[in-house]
C-alpha cells in the first residue's frame, strides 16, 4: 500500500506536465523550457531580466562617468571660472603648446562659457513664459471646451507638434519663420514696443534669442498641454457637479475648482518642458544665430545655447592639437547633462508624489 | 431696496460673464495658435517637399550637394534598425522586470533613472558616443557608434512603454498561469508579452520614428557618406536623411535646397504615418492604454 502510494505519487510527478508546456512545432517552447530550467542555477529568468534591465540605468551612469573622466583635465584647468567667464578662445593654433596647471594647452587659450549659460537660460525662459499660458489655455480648451468625441483629433493636432523632428523645426524656422520675423514682426515690435526694456534697439536679421524662444515654445507646449489635459479630464466628475450645483459657470468650474486641483501637475510638466527646452539642439542651432563670446543686448540679439554650441564647435575644436578644446566641450556637455538630470529628477519626484496623492485620495 | 440689489447683481453677473468670455476666448485662441502653427509647418514641408521631389532623389546617391538621397535613406534605415536591434532586448527585459518582478529597491531605481535618461539631451548622448566609441574605442564614424547612440535614446522609451503595456495584462491571468505550474519565463514571454504585444509594438514603432528623426546624436557618431553602405560595422561613415536637411539647406545652391526639402518630406511623412498608425492602435484599445502612446513623445531635447 505504501509502495503503491509512493509509486503513484512518483508516477504522477513524472507524468505531470504543465498544460502550457505543449510542444507545438514551431513554438517558442524549447527555448522557453531551457529558460525555465535555468532557474535551478545562479542565473534564473528573473535575474536575467534584472541584469538586462539594469542596462537602462547603467547607460545613464555610464554617460555621466565617462563624460566626467574625459572632461576631468579640462575641469582641473578651467576651474570655476569656466562658468562665469565670457571668453571661448582656442588660442593660437600654430603656437607651441604651453603648460598651465600641469595641462598642455595652446598659447592664449581660454575657455569660459557664461554666454552659453545665459543664452540657454534666456531662450528657455522666453519659451516657458509663452508656453505655460498657451499650454494651460489649450489644455482647458481640449479638456473642457469641446465635446469629448472631438477631443482625440483636436488633441492629436497639438500632440503632433511634439512628434515633428527637431531638425524639421529648424528647417521651417530657417526658411519661413526667420524672413517673416526679421522683415516684418521684429521691426514692428521694436517700433511699437520699443519703450519696454530689451524690446527696442537693433532687430538684426531675425536670427536670435526671441526666434529661438518661439521655436522652443512650439516644441515644449505639447508636453504641458498633453499632461495637463489628461489631469483635467481625470478630475472627478463629482467635483464639477458640486461646482455647477453651487452656481458656477463652466469656466468658473475650470478656473476655481479644476485648475487649482492640477497645480502640481502643471509645475511638474513645466519643469519637464524646461528640461527639454534646455537640451534642444538642431532647431536652436539653425535659428539662434550662433553668437560667440557676447551677451544679448536685447531680445533680438543672436545667441548660442550649450547644446547647439557643442555641434557648431566640435569641428574647430578638433583643430587643437593638445585636445584641450575637445575636453572643454566635453565639460560643456557634462554641465548640460547634470543640469538636465537635476531638472528632470526634480520633475519626476514632483509628479511621483502627485501620483501617490491621487492614489491615496481615490 | 430691490432695485439697487438687482443692479448690484447684474453688475456682478456682467463681470462674471465677461470673465467667462475672456477665459474661453483665450483658450480657444491658444489652441488656434498651436493648431495653425502645426498646419503652417506641415504645409510648408509638404508643398516645398513635393515640388522638390524627383525620381533622381530616390534612385541616385548624393554627389557633393546634388544627386539623390538613396544613400541617406538607406543609412537612416540601417541606423534606426540597428538601434532597435540593440535597444529592444534590454528594453523589453527591463519592462518585464519593472512590471512583473517589482519587489526590491532595484525596480524603482531603474524606473527613475529611465525617466531621467529620457530627459538627457540627445547631443549629450551623441558626445558621449563620440568620446567613448569614436575616439577611445577607435571605431571612428560608423554604423556601430551611431546605432549604439540611437539605442541609448530608444532604451528608456521601449522600457517604459513595455512596462505600461504589460501592466495592462490582468493580474488574474498571470496568477492562473503560475497556478498551472508555468515558470517565470513562460508567464512573462508567452502570456504577458504575447497579450501586451500591440502596446509593446506601438512603443517600439514610436522609438523607431524617434530614431529616424534624430540628428544630434548621429552628427559625431555616424558622420556622413556620399556612398551606399558597404556592410562594414566600424570605421566606415554612413549618411542619413536628417543630416541632409541640416547641411544642405545652408548651402547656396537650389539643388542642395531641393535635396533638403525632399529629405524633410521623407522624415516628416514617415513620422506622421507612424504617429497616426499608433494613435489608431491606441484608440482601438480603449482605456488606460492610450497613455503609452502620448508618453513616448515627451521629454527629450532633440
Amino acid at each position: 500500500m505504501d509502495n503503491s502510494l509512493a509509486g503513484g505519487a512518483a508516477a504522477g510527478k513524472r507524468r505531470f506536465s504543465c498544460p502550457l508546456e505543449d510542444s507545438r512545432p514551431g513554438a517558442l517552447s524549447p527555448l522557453l523550457c531551457r529558460l525555465g530550467r535555468m532557474s535551478s542555477g545562479v542565473m534564473n529568468f528573473r535575474r536575467l531580466t534584472a541584469l538586462l534591465g539594469s542596462m537602462v540605468a547603467g547607460s545613464l551612469i555610464a554617460i555621466v562617468v565617462f563624460l566626467t573622466v574625459y572632461a576631468w583635465p579640462a575641469v582641473r584647468l578651467n576651474g570655476f571660472r569656466f562658468l562665469i567667464n565670457n571668453n571661448w578662445n582656442l588660442g593660437s593654433l600654430y603656437g607651441n603648446p604651453v603648460t598651465v596647471h600641469g595641462q598642455q594647452i595652446l598659447p592664449g587659450a581660454h575657455y569660459g562659457i557664461l554666454f552659453l549659460i545665459v543664452g540657454t537660460l534666456l531662450s528657455t525662459l522666453i519659451a516657458l513664459f509663452i508656453a505655460v499660458p498657451v499650454g494651460i489655455g489649450t489644455a482647458v480648451f481640449l479638456a473642457e471646451g469641446i465635446p469629448p468625441l472631438m477631443r482625440p483629433w483636436f488633441s492629436f493636432l497639438v500632440e503632433l507638434l511634439a512628434a515633428i523632428p527637431s531638425v524639421v523645426y529648424g528647417l521651417w524656422g530657417y526658411v519661413v519663420l526667420i524672413p517673416f520675423l526679421g522683415h516684418h514682426l521684429f521691426p514692428f515690435m521694436a517700433k511699437w514696443l520699443g519703450f519696454l526694456p530689451f524690446f527696442g534697439g537693433s532687430t538684426g536679421s531675425g536670427y536670435g534669442l526671441l526666434t529661438a524662444g518661439l521655436v522652443l515654445t512650439l516644441m515644449i507646449v505639447p508636453l504641458i498641454t498633453a499632461t495637463l489635459r489628461d489631469a483635467l479630464v481625470s478630475q472627478p466628475v463629482a467635483l464639477r457637479e458640486c461646482a455647477m450645483a453651487l452656481g458656477a459657470s463652466r469656466f468658473e468650474t475650470v478656473r476655481l475648482v479644476l485648475l487649482p486641483g492640477v497645480r502640481r501637475v502643471l509645475v511638474g510638466s513645466s519643469i519637464l518642458a524646461t528640461g527639454r527646452a534646455l537640451g534642444e539642439t538642431m532647431a536652436v542651432l539653425m535659428v539662434s544665430g550662433n553668437a560667440l563670446n557676447y551677451l544679448p543686448a536685447n531680445i533680438y540679439t543672436p545667441i548660442s545655447t550649450m547644446a547647439s554650441f557643442i555641434v557648431s564647435q566640435l569641428d574647430s575644436a578638433l583643430q587643437d592639437p593638445t585636445g584641450m578644446a575637445v575636453r572643454s566641450l566635453a565639460e560643456v556637455a557634462l554641465v548640460l547633462c547634470l543640469i538636465s538630470i537635476f531638472v528632470n529628477g526634480l520633475a519626476r519626484v514632483l509628479l511621483y508624489y502627485e501620483g501617490r496623492r491621487n492614489v491615496r485620495t481615490k | 431696496m430691490r432695485a439697487p440689489s438687482n443692479r448690484l447683481m447684474s453688475a456682478h453677473l456682467l463681470r462674471r460673464r465677461f470673465l467667462d468670455i475672456i477665459g474661453w476666448g483665450f483658450s480657444a485662441l491658444a489652441f488656434l495658435l498651436l493648431g495653425s502653427a502645426m498646419v503652417w509647418i506641415l504645409v510648408t514641408i509638404f508643398l516645398r517637399g513635393i515640388t522638390a521631389l524627383s525620381l533622381e532623389a530616390l534612385t541616385h546617391v548624393t554627389s557633393g550637394t546634388s544627386g539623390g538621397l538613396l544613400n541617406a535613406i538607406e543609412g537612416t534605415v540601417v541606423l534606426a534598425v540597428g538601434g532597435l536591434m540593440l535597444a529592444v532586448p534590454p528594453g523589453l527585459a527591463a519592462g518585464i522586470y519593472l512590471s512583473m518582478f517589482d519587489t526590491g529597491r532595484l525596480a524603482p531605481t531603474i524606473r527613475f533613472l529611465a525617466d531621467v535618461l529620457v530627459g538627457v539631451p540627445s547631443i549629450v548622448i551623441g558626445y558621449f558616443g563620440y568620446i567613448t566609441m569614436v575616439v577611445t574605442l577607435g571605431w571612428q564614424f560608423s554604423v556601430a557608434a551611431g546605432s549604439v547612440a540611437l539605442a541609448i535614446i530608444c532604451l528608456p522609451y521601449i522600457c517604459r512603454t513595455s512596462e505600461m503595456a504589460i501592466n495592462q495584462v490582468p493580474r488574474g491571468v498571470r496568477e492562473s498561469a503560475y497556478a498551472l505550474g508555468a515558470g517565470d519565463a513562460r508567464v512573462a514571454l508567452s502570456i504577458c508579452v504575447r497579450m501586451a504585444l500591440p502596446g509593446i509594438l506601438t512603443g517600439t514603432l514610436l522609438a523607431f520614428a524617434i530614431s529616424v528623426g534624430e540628428t544630434a546624436p548621429l552628427l559625431y557618431t555616424a558622420g556622413w557618406s556620399n556612398y551606399l553602405w558597404n556592410g562594414h560595422i566600424t570605421r566606415e561613415p554612413i549618411g542619413y536623411l536628417t543630416y541632409a536637411i541640416w547641411a544642405f539647406i545652408t548651402e547656396p545652391f537650389s539643388g542642395a535646397h531641393a535635396l533638403a526639402y525632399a529629405a524633410a518630406l521623407f522624415v516628416t511623412f514617415f513620422v506622421l504615418v507612424i504617429s497616426i498608425l499608433s494613435r489608431m492602435v491606441i484608440d482601438g484599445r480603449k482605456n488606460g492604454a492610450r497613455r503609452n502612446g502620448g508618453w513616448a513623445w515627451r521629454g527629450r531635447g532633440r
